[in-house]
């Protein structure tokens, strides 16, 4: 019962949020928004027994990336213009009305086999098991060092003053 | 009526459209990589509500939830320094007047 009011909430914010990022005019608001968002994110991962996903959600999203695009609002800040609207907003509108009619009717006219096992708890030991233990994910636990290099020496020399 | 996988499905869903509206509809560069932000979380609370419901032991879903993360990192990260670095050179962070390498 406490998971369900818990869900309910979550969702309701959750989509006030999004929709608060994409519909407010003041570009500075809708980031706060979206760290809102980030955080009821994080909180719809708890509902989910995702508990070690829910830290790094608020350590890397809220934490990190929120930071990240605040910075870059405040060195590219456009006062006058805020955050209008191009002219596709009518088309983007429709496109995503019919992607969200298209995802609801295939999400509830398909028959999922839903495991009746309850979930694992707590889940960072079979995580780690599963990410560097034998017959597991450590070939792109290998790699993903190699992107994170690459990305932040991309954006070292994106931004370097020549 | 107790939560099942298909709201957490809906749910993504719904942030997902959200994010594609404004990615496609907004001006601003910044507000359309925090659109994408709001897409790719939406793709990740979708593996995990999988990874619950339908391999509750195996967790799989979740491990893809953590490349995802990295990968929308890397991509933050990136993004923002050429929006930047738009910004030094044109004074302008407006997706339709960034028309360089349009014909």
């Amino acid at each position: 019962m406490g998971i369900q009011i818990a869900f309910w909430i979550l969702a309701i914010v959750g989509v006030v949020a999004a929709l608060a990022v994409v519909l407010l005019r003041d570009i500075f608001r809708a980031a706060l928004a979206l760290i809102l968002c980030f955080l009821i994110v994080a909180g719809i991962y708890v509902t989910l027994n995702a508990d070690f996903l829910a830290a790094m959600q608020v350590l890397i999203y809220v934490g990190a990336i929120s930071v990240l695009i605040i910075l870059a609002i405040m060195l590219t800040r456009d006062i006058q213009r805020g955050s209008p609207s191009n002219k596709l907003r009518i088309p983007a509108f429709v496109v995503a009305i019919l992607f969200l009619g298209v995802v609801v009717f295939t999400m509830t006219n398909t028959a999922w086999q839903v495991a009746s096992v309850s979930p694992q708890e707590p889940t960072v030991p079979v995580l780690a098991t599963k990410l560097f233990g034998e017959d597991g994910f450590i070939l792109p636990v290998e790699i993903v060092p190699l992107l994170l290099l690459a990305a932040v020496l991309g954006a070292i020399v994106l931004v370097r003053e020549k | 009526m107790s939560i099942g996988l298909e709201h957490y499905l809906i749910l993504s869903g719904i942030l997902f459209s959200i994010g594609l509206y404004g990615a496609l509809a907004k001006r601003n560069a910044i507000a359309i990589l925090m659109s994408i932000e709001i897409m790719l979380t939406a793709a990740s609370i979708a593996m995990i509500a999988f990874s619950r419901y339908v391999v509750p032991l195996l967790l799989t879903g979740q491990i893809f939830v953590i490349f995802i993360m990295v990968v929308a990192a890397a991509e933050t990260a990136v993004g923002l320094a050429i929006i930047i670095s738009i910004y030094r050179k044109r004074e302008t962070v407006d997706a339709t007047e960034i028309d360089l390498m349009k014909m």
